[in-house]
């Protein structure tokens, strides 16, 4: 008697999960992901490990941002050797970077230089990219840095 | 009439039991190539290029705070060796000296900071002293923000409409000078 009760129950019962608003859940979270992130562009040739600082703040406008990165060279004959890279390419020439940021401020010009510099660089290539940089009349700037403890805000 | 039952019994939908693994893959690709941690770092303002003939505005000797940070990173406060964490209570009793001290500032909106190091200064060391300073600032701004009844500078700055003046950075104006630095001692 009791195991053909059960039987009936479970038979007439749908266990299934409905999955037809699934796609439509997930599309929600594509859009989102899509709307408020910006594409990687470029990837970093030389290394950048970043200096840790306490006064912080925080680059709301990505989209303002222009990176230049000074390190280490990761790979290739010239590894370890310190480089100057601006958006996909190494620069041989550092004056020619007052040209590349003259030409990306004409584009934007609220454009925020953000420099990535490897915490072991010394200061002597900071300032040459500082001084290209004036010339170029990029002068908002900033030096990336990380949080220096956890739970520290400040800004 | 039995050709039209067998297409009315024919199911004219799309299969969309693969639609989720559809977007699942989308949203795969979007979480990889998409960047969401939020950039931080000190924000500064580089001075405009100076014509050659043209002098740097004179600023007076005791409104300048003279911070030198040599190749092995040592620090010279006011030509006096000190520890880098000295150098934020430096910057507020040059800020919030007002002309008290003959040694510091005359009033806080003449007050610089100036920042110099030698080329072969490790950028660690340029930070952390460039830290100090703003957070000197920062701790100003602070007590000047709690003396207009705010919690603190940030509650303040976050009150701020986009037009409005902000009145604390009026009082205090962030002026940080770095200097070009000595070509130092050759090889570090």
């Amino acid at each position: 008697m009791a195991s053909q009760h059960f039987q009936k129950k479970s038979a007439n019962t749908k266990q299934e999960i409905p999955t037809a608003s699934l796609p439509d859940i997930i599309f929600m979270l594509l859009i989102f992901f899509m709307v408020s992130t910006v594409l990687r562009e470029t990837e970093v040739m030389v290394q950048t490990r970043l200096p840790r600082a306490e006064a912080l703040t925080k680059i709301e406008q990505k989209r303002l941002v222009s990176y230049i990165y000074i390190g280490p060279i990761q790979r290739g004959p010239n590894q370890g050797q310190t480089a100057v890279q601006i958006d996909d390419a190494l620069i041989d020439n550092q004056n020619t970077i007052s040209q590349i940021m003259y030409s990306k401020l004409q584009q934007q010009p609220r454009l925020i230089v953000s420099l990535r510099v490897d915490e072991s660089s010394e200061m002597g290539i900071v300032t040459d990219v500082q001084q290209e940089l004036r010339d170029a009349g990029t002068l908002r700037i900033n030096y990336s840095s990380r949080q220096d403890r956890e739970g520290t805000v400040s800004g | 009439m039995p050709k039209m039952k067998k297409r009315e019994r024919g199911e004219a939908e799309i299969p969309t039991a693969s639609m989720a693994d559809i977007a699942f893959l989308l949203l795969i690709f979007f979480l990889v190539t998409t960047t969401i941690d939020v950039d931080t770092g000190i924000g500064m303002t580089l001075p405009p290029k100076l014509d050659q003939e043209q002098d740097p505005p004179p600023v007076k000797e005791r409104n300048i705070l003279k911070i030198l940070v040599n190749a092995q990173g040592q620090v010279l406060l006011e030509d006096k060796p000190s520890a880098l964490t000295r150098i934020r209570e430096e910057v507020i009793t040059h800020l919030t000296n007002n002309g008290q001290n003959a040694n510091y500032s005359e009033s806080p909106d003449k007050a610089v900071v100036s920042i110099k190091t030698d080329r072969q200064t490790p950028y660690d060391i340029y930070i952390q002293t460039l830290d100090e300073v703003w957070m000197g600032y920062f701790s100003v701004w602070d007590s000047q923000a709690r003396e207009l009844n705010y919690p603190s500078y940030q509650e303040y700055k976050n009150s701020l409409g986009p037009d409005e003046e902000n009145q604390v950075k009026e009082i205090y104006p962030a002026q940080i000078s770095i200097a070009e630095p000595d070509p130092g001692s050759g090889e570090s």
